[in-house]
């Protein structure tokens, strides 16, 4: 009898699950939306958090609904968008193009040297948080390779010079090391830019510069006079090159007392 | 009994995690950020109470009268793997914000120790209704204290510099006992 009893109430128990929970699947049904499965397949599936979401599945929820541009992947560049276009049966919108990494600091441990030892952890916004940072500069690279941690797609290394080197051809500009980095030398640029730039994100003025670092822009103005198309203009102390003006003549190399502006992709072999 | 010595109780004296060392896989497992494990906490607190309330119904109304309780176990696994399913159902027509939040720990709890440790804790220190709801609500906060203190301090450990022998899963372990033998201070406050 109990063994009878026993039975019945758990196979009862599991019966009236099943029915219940068939029940409802069926009262309770969501219907998903088919888009969103093949938006996620069109996604590059890195989940670098560079749309702003916390992963591509995330991302292609909000790109069906509308919530934000079909153009949100950064590192999906034009072919994602393209395809996510298709499927979506919208307009194909114009891109910006496929964007890069630039590292603006040239200034390692030999030409910029630290105002204290730093011994405490090894990770740039840490560093940041003791005394403002160890190095003399106060906007210069700490080189302790935060950006390079959190590259999702392995396109940073630290060279030997203690700077952090960006592999254009792994880079797809997420900008996650330019929201790593603390002292914000990291730019997201266009990767069909112009070549010349300043490796310098030095705010400070001349005196300060020459004091702290042998490669830092003094805001000597030469290259701003000597640029024929106006493409070079002095912000806060720090010579900017308008990459959509200039065209590569190389005057401002010529004119530059501190020899800092260079072509990107020339600056790597500084030992 | 009173109640708020079986929330003091619950919560601190006897710690679901850290005095009687059920649900270690979530505390260790989901407990590297804040965010989650709070997360966790809440949704343990929502499945806890919930299934502990329909197991005493069923252990009183159906177990008992057949002197069945030595079923307890395998009932209650039954009972909670399909609440779970259910509920995880109808959130996800109903309040699909609710479901957002709680959605990916939902399938984990459905087999986690501390929600079937909890229904039958409370059937066997013979809880009325009353105690077994603020029982499983105290405990559910406890497991998410034991929770949020784990992620503060895993959130911390990852950025100490340590020998690499220390780092990862044996410095979690060493810093889980540390913070249980704390614990162990609230013993002997309250006597049940």
């Amino acid at each position: 009898m109990e063994l009878v009893m026993s039975m019945a109430i758990i196979g009862g128990l599991g019966l009236f699950f099943a029915i219940v929970l068939a029940y409802a699947a069926q009262r309770f049904a969501v219907e998903e939306d088919p888009r969103v499965e093949m938006v996620i397949d069109l996604l590059p599936g890195a989940n670098c958090g560079a749309c702003g979401f916390s992963g591509c599945a995330a991302a292609a929820e909000k790109i069906c609904c509308g919530e934000v541009p079909v153009d949100s992947c950064i590192p999906g560049g034009k072919a994602v968008c393209d395809s996510i276009c298709e499927v979506l049966g919208v307009a194909a919108v114009a891109s910006e193009g496929r964007k890069v990494a630039e590292i603006h600091c040239l200034g390692s441990r030999d030409v910029a040297p630290d105002k204290f030892e730093y011994q405490g952890v090894h990770d740039c916004k840490a560093a940041m948080m003791y005394s403002g940072g160890f190095k003399a500069c106060s906007y210069g690279c700490l080189g302790l390779g935060t950006c390079v941690e959190v590259c999702p797609f392995d396109a940073l290394s630290m060279g030997a010079n203690g700077l952090p080197q960006v592999d254009t051809e792994k880079c797809t500009g997420c900008g996650v090391c330019a929201k790593a980095c603390p002292r914000g030398v990291i730019h997201i640029v266009s990767a069909d830019r112009k070549a010349k730039y300043v490796p310098c994100n030095s705010h400070d003025r001349g005196k300060t510069v020459r004091q702290v670092c042998e490669v830092g822009c003094i805001a000597c103005r030469a290259c701003v006079r000597a640029c024929p198309n106006e493409a070079i203009t002095m912000e806060d102390n720090l010579a900017v090159i308008n990459r959509d003006k200039c065209d590569d003549c190389g005057k401002c190399v010529e004119v530059c007392k501190r020899g800092i502006i260079k072509d990107v992709g020339k600056v790597l072999v500084v030992a | 009994m009173n109640l708020l010595a079986l929330i003091f109780v619950a919560i601190l004296a006897n710690n679901i995690v850290l005095s009687q060392f059920l649900g270690i896989c979530p505390y260790l497992g989901l407990s590297r950020k804040l965010e989650t494990s709070v997360g966790m906490g809440l949704a343990v607190v929502f499945v806890m109470t919930m299934s502990a309330i329909v197991t005493w119904i069923i252990d009183l109304f159906l177990l008992q009268p057949f002197s069945l309780e030595y079923l307890r176990t395998i009932a209650f696994i039954l009972i909670i793997a399909g609440l779970v399913q259910f509920v995880e159902m109808v959130l996800k027509k109903t309040n699909p914000a609710l479901f957002r939040a709680l959605g990916i720990y939902l399938p984990l709890i459905t087999t986690n120790c501390t929600i079937l440790g909890v229904a039958i804790l409370n059937v066997q220190s013979q809880h009325n209704i009353v105690e077994t709801i603020v029982y499983s609500i105290a405990t559910g906060v406890g497991f998410t204290l034991a929770m949020v203190l784990m992620a503060g301090i895993r959130e911390r450990l990852e950025l100490a510099t340590m020998s690499s022998y220390l780092k990862g899963a044996a410095v979690t372990l060493v810093s889980a006992g540390i913070l249980s033998l704390a614990f162990m201070g609230f013993k002997g406050m309250v006597a049940l």
